[in-house]
């Protein structure tokens, strides 16, 4: 994706070319100035106040604070603590019920892995379903398809939480009626949030039900994005390309591996890293849907930090976790970087 | 020959039609759902059986939320006339949702077009300074987001920034940004440079060729940020929450969220309004549809 132009080489540059990029630097953040200016106010000063922050014991107190007002800073100030809340949560020794750093990241790897991964299987899937030719009705089927990403978020979220419920939920009353009308012999009566034993055991078995409800509560959710983007590079691929491989004899499989893979890979990598990101970072659904719960076991790296600013009200302390966050996102990122670099020189 | 392909195409159609019907029941069954229990009578309890009309149906909740003052969010709760009402949440919503997507696309156009299409010291670092943004969670920001718009008083009134809607939509602009501004460069960068060169030789300035020929030519791309501007706006609640005082200033999301009681929600409410709030960005998804597909570069697309 992105980390555009790095690696790029450095050259003496003649005084004529020098007072050009001068002109053109000046030029450039006067476009960039007034974003510039709205991001540095509302998210870089309160992102570097935050990094201060993670190395205070900043405490409900220590709110009146106010930078601006000298008169504060002698009472209000909380004390500088060094390392100690980074300590803290990466040897999960903060005061708080269920809590295991080891665990949490664990889960939200796994969690980014598995929802991203389906989005993309389902978003590609179906937006090759709705590129075929002769599809009647498709007109209809995208209008439809956009739907879960077009309801706002919030709402989503609080449908699901609601379907999920035990006894009044529409996912118990689905399953009443498959047992009703197929015979099939479903329990109708599972506590989907709630319920702490996992439904798979070995290696899975840290995983609770609550996951894979949230789980196929968000891959509901995120598909449509994929698709989006999958829709966007299938329609670029010139049909040419699959008439050459049919002339070559190629298969639909060997078609799909050999000319659409290669072709929609690089609209699909930076969608891939995208939803990487904000899926790490998905407050909301874990939030609203299971609240972390059954005992904090589908807890995220955010929703914890959230809790532990508007539950604990150790801002130091939550400050210090999104520095964390950041890190291990910024360590995805470029992890996946890597690998894609790699596998395109392979592939070229 | 023809006849074989015939029937393998029919066949293929069958197949396909299968399938995507059964995305179709999984994207509708929550939202018809939602339907049935707006459309519910009862209000308070949940349903206990699966029904898409419900018994005594009748659209009673729809005209609560749209007709019915907001008795949880009055200025002075003992006087109704103090309340808010769908017309003013959604005044307050519009204004917010319309200022962010017109901030986001402005702001965001003009800094992509300079990642764009200059060459300049702190490109680089100015275009990753961006991005990672995406990266940071903000659950710690809030506090001193806070302090600082309290600080910034408007000309005129001297009321804080922070308690006014236009803080809000600035707020907003600036979580929308990094991705717009992302998604906007990827798409100028697909934009052929002649045109504009042609038009420099003709002696049109940098600033005229960038609103005469690059803009007019990432209409989709525009149509994307514009979309996702007014979404942002659209949805957020949480920052509103904590910055905003005066409920006469609340907005649509704040007015749903507020329904959620600690121990019970009035139900067909709460859903018969999450549906009226549904119902503008989906029309929009809709109506962009087109540009949605196109404009929606993420990087590289068209590379």
């Amino acid at each position: 994706m992105t980390i555009p132009f790095l690696g790029r080489k450095k050259r003496k540059l003649t005084p004529e070319e020098r007072a050009r990029l001068w002109k053109e630097t000046r030029r450039a953040w006067l476009y960039i100035a007034p974003a510039g200016v709205v991001m540095l106010i509302i998210s870089f000063f309160p992102q570097v106040f935050q990094l201060w922050m993670a190395f205070t014991d900043y405490r409900i107190k220590n709110l009146r604070f106010n930078l601006f007002d000298s008169s504060t800073w002698e009472k209000y100030a909380p004390p500088f603590v060094g390392f100690e809340n980074f300590v803290k949560i990466l040897t999960s020794s903060l005061a708080l019920e269920n809590y295991n750093f080891a665990r949490l990241l664990t889960f939200n790897v796994v969690w980014t892995v598995a929802n991203v991964f389906f989005h993309v299987v389902i978003g590609v899937a179906i937006a090759m379903a709705l590129n075929e030719k002769f599809l009647i009705g498709r007109r209809l089927y995208r209008a439809l398809f956009v739907l879960p990403w077009a309801i706002p978020g919030l709402i989503t979220a609080v449908v699901w939480h609601n379907m999920y419920d035990d006894r009044f939920g529409a996912v118990n009353q689905l399953l009443a009626v498959l047992n009703q009308n197929i015979g099939t012999h479903f329990p109708t009566d599972i506590k989907w949030l709630i319920d702490p034993t996992p439904p798979i055991g070995g290696p899975l078995s840290f995983l609770p039900l609550a996951f894979y409800a949230v789980l196929i509560a968000n891959i509901w959710l995120g598909w449509p994005f994929m698709s989006v983007v999958a829709t966007g590079a299938l329609q670029s691929i010139p049909a040419e390309l699959y008439e050459a491989a049919a002339i070559d004899g190629a298969n639909g499989w060997q078609k799909f591996w050999k000319v659409t893979v290669p072709l929609i890979r690089p609209a699909m990598v930076p969608a891939i890293m995208l939803g990487t990101i904000w899926t790490f970072n998905n407050f909301n659904v874990i939030y609203f849907i299971s609240g972390g719960g059954p005992f904090g076991r589908t807890e995220i790296l955010v929703t914890q930090a959230f809790k532990l600013v508007y539950e604990q009200r150790l801002y130091g302390v939550g400050a210090a976790f999104s520095i964390v966050v950041f890190f291990i996102l910024l360590i995805i990122t470029l992890i996946q970087n890597r690998l894609t670099r790699a596998t395109e020189a392979y592939n070229a | 020959m023809p006849e074989k392909l015939k029937w393998k195409d029919i066949f293929k159609q069958i197949l396909l039609q299968i399938f995507l019907l059964a995305v179709t029941a999984t994207v509708l069954f929550p939202i018809l759902w939602v339907f049935s229990i707006a459309l519910d009578p009862r209000n308070i309890d949940k349903p206990l059986e699966l029904e898409l009309i419900p018994p005594g149906a009748s659209f009673a909740a729809f005209h609560r939320v749209l007709f019915e003052p907001y008795k949880l969010l009055c200025k002075n709760p003992t006087d109704l006339s103090t309340c808010m009402t769908f017309p003013l949440l959604l005044k307050n919503s519009l204004f917010v949702s319309l200022g962010t997507a017109l901030f986001t696309v402005v702001l965001g156009a003009s800094a992509a077009y300079a990642f764009s299409r200059f060459k300049f010291i702190g490109r680089e670092a100015g275009m990753i300074g961006f991005v990672a943004m995406l990266m940071l969670p903000a659950t710690g920001t809030i506090a001193p987001l806070y302090v600082l718009l309290s600080q910034i008083k408007l000309p005129g009134t001297g009321e804080a920034l922070r308690t006014t809607l236009l803080g809000l939509m600035i707020a907003y602009t600036a979580g929308a940004l990094p991705f717009s501004i992302w998604n906007l460069k990827g798409y100028f960068d697909t934009v052929p440079k002649e045109l504009e060169e042609a038009a420099l030789i003709d002696g049109a300035t940098p600033t005229q060729t960038f609103l005469r020929i690059v803009l007019p030519l990432s209409l989709p791309a525009l149509a994307v940020t514009v979309l996702l501007g007014f979404m942002s706006g659209w949805t957020e609640f949480v920052l509103a929450w904590l910055l905003l005082e005066n409920p006469s200033r609340f907005t649509l999301p704040m007015a749903l969220r507020s329904m959620q009681g600690q121990f019970s929600t009035p139900w067909s409410d709460f859903f018969a309004l999450a549906i009226v709030m549904s119902a503008p960005p989906v029309l929009l998804f809709f109506a962009l549809q087109r540009y949605i597909v196109s404009g929606l570069t993420v990087g590289g697309v068209k590379g």
